[in-house]
């Protein structure tokens, strides 16, 4: 059977889409709206501002793929697909982060799981930060409406052996579980969301609101590093731009310079910051690149005695809100629980040990099975994130300092996962820890843990969820812009992604990019065009 | 990881390191100017220290004895040099530093704790290598194990020739 391409097919229809790294010579182009990014944040509004009628531009860093390129190998997609070759790190290089860079962004490569923001989330936002209209009746219609463009909705096929470890021990121990909502039409249940979807099942910016605001007849340059805003007074009036070489690793001489009327940045979490701060942008607040978090997340691997096949079956269908909604928000880090693909490199790398043991354990591959808990780290007044600085050529560096606040909920975190994969029938668990040899028991894996000395570089943690750094509140000398994603200080600006939120948001947040981007999209798009805003297909 | 700036203000108490600093001063400038080295699998320094340490890190699931052994440490050593390329330009200068500073004998010796040249160094004298780094209470040199751990784990299991053996049947035949 052919697998329709149909980012190929538009291509070949005629859509503007400009191969930065073939570019020959300096280039000048102008549009309404410029956005930089092309992931949840700058898809969303891609699609919604040139519905609106708006000429619109998108910058991406990374390559195009598409579903022709996508042959589910980790050798093949880490490198054309993920910031850094998947081995993003903070600046310890205590969490290696997982981040998407590639025409989609982290959308082409995530796990699909989608979650409104949880309300307890927006409730401490509204508390904390003046942002008043962040309710969840208000922003109901707009997770309405990415949930009909996206096909968000539950999974209902049952759950892989690796999700269903999750609730068979958990239920053991009175903790419920719910199944994931999905952004995926006609899914095929292949297991391998990570590595590009084959099938074109997965509703990620790349097959939903690019191809629609191409066909709108927008233009997308990929292969195109943004570099640096010019600004006059309190005016951004262009985006200098540098095209990458082939591999995407290094800058060339060739130049892109971008005029328009508006600019939006979506480029994530570190580099929506770090363009400002490389612009040398207003930062009155000193809040900019400020309050970055991650989730930072803990795993722990276990050997069952049924073949688990890790690889096959939805990534993500199962998960437990358990340690989250039984704790303050505000106290102790609370945890979400859910289980990750288990796939050859992600899971030889992630493994502590070498030789004979980690030789050992991967003979067991095929009944390995692993669980994370996603840290909420933002709320409790010691969980202060990182901070996004620049080295010295220029890109972005996240240092994420772990301390007590981090190693407490860590250690809770290891014991709930250890006490769940036990009572589901584990052999052997692992908490992911360079001293960690296994525990054969619930009552060793307790006493262990316990002791387990929680340091950076010991215990291995990973995050794939960058939010924060350009921080929406309602002042501006404790916020970098308003509730609607505006610069404070500079007035033809939007920020659209991830680094608008004050703290993580306690759940997978591609949802909350999308509903939170749609709503302060459509304002843009109204005030720019002076027509009501056009709604998402 | 080991750039020579954060390599001598690791403040290591001891002569020791900062003479291996100070020897290290000419190469590490040498492999600074040209970042990309590492990258390459013909590349003196990644070659001997690959050849060296991955059929440790991997003992258990690399070939004993040739005529597979002999193509394994091609297969490593391409693997390895394929997911430098593949890193940011910072993190391939980080790299490139890690393996010019193994591949020196005078730092081999003092931070490695590695006598004998690479191709002569027994199993059990790298094994005891790796693991001090692994323990080190110097973070530089826990950062320098675990990227010998991820890029050589990471490069053997991405390769389909090592699938059969952990059971992993590859992605499905999509038709």
């Amino acid at each position: 059977m052919m697998i329709r391409d149909p980012f190929q097919e538009g291509l070949a229809r005629g859509w503007k889409v400009v191969d930065a790294a073939r570019l020959d010579s300096d280039r000048e182009d102008s549009a309404d709206v410029v956005i930089v990014g092309s992931g949840a944040g700058g898809g969303i509004a891609a699609e919604i501002l040139s519905r609106s009628g708006l000429r619109v531009i998108v910058v991406e860093e990374g390559p195009l793929r598409s579903s022709r390129d996508f042959r589910m190998r980790e050798a093949e997609a880490y490198p054309a697909l993920y910031q850094e070759s998947a081995a993003r790190k903070t600046a310890d290089k205590g969490i290696n982060i997982l981040q998407g860079r590639c025409v989609g962004g982290s959308t082409t490569v995530n796990w699909t799981s989608s979650f409104r923001t949880p309300p307890a989330t927006l409730d401490f936002w509204q508390r904390q930060f003046g942002l008043a209209d962040y309710t969840a009746e208000a922003l109901l219609p707009w997770f309405e409406m990415v949930e009909r463009r996206l096909s968000i909705s539950p999974w209902l096929v049952s759950p892989n052996a690796n999700n269903e470890i999750l609730r068979t021990g958990a239920a053991r121990l009175g903790i419920a579980t719910q199944a994931m909502r999905r952004n995926v039409n006609g899914c095929w249940n292949l297991g391998y969301c990570g590595t590009g979807c084959p099938s074109n099942a997965k509703q990620s910016m790349l097959v939903t609101t690019l191809p629609a605001a191409l066909e709108l007849g927008a233009t997308v340059y990929y292969g195109l590093r943004a570099e640096r805003l010019a600004m006059t007074g309190d005016t951004v009036t262009g985006l200098e731009c540098v095209a990458m070489d082939a591999a995407g690793i290094r800058p060339r001489t060739q130049r892109v310079r971008l005029r328009a009327r508006h600019f939006v940045l979506a480029g994530g979490a570190i580099g929506s910051p770090a363009l400002l701060l490389r612009s040398g942008a207003p930062d009155p607040s000193a809040q900019l690149g400020r309050r970055t978090f991650l989730h930072p997340t803990l795993v722990s691997a276990a050997l069952m005695e049924a073949a688990v096949d890790g690889y096959s079956g939805t990534p993500q269908s199962l998960y437990s809100d358990h340690f989250l909604d039984n704790l303050p928000i505000d106290g102790p880090l609370g945890y979400k629980l859910e289980a990750p693909p288990l796939h050859p490199v992600l899971f030889a790398t992630t493994l502590q040990g070498f030789g004979e043991g980690h030789a050992a354990l991967m003979k067991q591959f095929s009944h390995a099975h692993a669980l994370l808990a996603l840290l909420r780290d933002g709320f409790n007044v010691a969980s202060r994130g990182g901070q996004v600085r620049l080295r010295d050529d220029g890109t972005p560096l996240l240092d994420y300092p772990l301390d007590d606040v981090i190693w407490d909920g860590a250690r809770r975190a290891l014991l709930s996962m250890a006490e769940i994969q036990f009572a589901a029938g584990a052999r052997k668990v692992y908490a992911v820890h360079e001293q960690c040899s296994g525990w054969d028991s619930w009552a060793a894996a307790k006493e262990g843990i316990a002791r387990l000395p929680l340091r950076p570089l010991a215990l291995r943690l990973v995050s794939a969820h960058v939010m924060g750094g350009c921080a929406m509140g309602g002042d501006a000398a404790r916020s970098v812009v308003d509730g609607r994603g505006r610069h404070h200080q500079l007035g033809n600006l939007t920020v659209a992604d991830g680094s608008l939120f004050p703290t993580s948001i306690g759940a997978n947040p591609q949802q909350s990019v999308y509903g939170i981007v749609a709503r302060n999209i459509s304002a843009l798009a109204q005030s720019l065009s002076g027509r009501p805003a056009a709604a998402l297909a | 990881m080991f750039t020579r700036r954060q390599f001598i203000k690791t403040g290591i108490g001891g002569g020791l390191l900062l003479t291996a600093a100070a020897l290290l001063h000419k190469p590490l400038d040498r492999i600074g100017k040209q970042a990309l080295v590492a990258a390459n699998p013909l590349d003196p320094s990644l070659r001997s220290v690959v050849r060296a340490i991955a059929p440790v890190i991997l003992l258990g699931a690399f070939p004993a004895t040739d005529p597979a052994r002999a193509a394994a440490l091609e297969r490593i050593t391409r693997g390895v040099a394929l997911a430098v390329a593949a890193l940011g330009a910072s993190a391939q200068k980080e790299v490139a530093e890690l393996f010019a500073l193994l591949a020196f004998a005078p730092t081999r010796i003092l931070v490695a704790g590695v006598s004998a040249d690479w191709d002569q160094a027994g199993v059990a004298d790298i094994e005891t290598f790796l693991r001090r780094w692994q323990d080190s209470p110097m973070d530089l040199l826990k950062t320098g194990y675990q990227a010998l751990h991820d890029l050589v784990l990471g490069a053997w299991y991405a390769d389909s020739d090592s699938w059969p053996a952990i059971g992993y049947p590859g992605p499905p035949v999509l038709q």
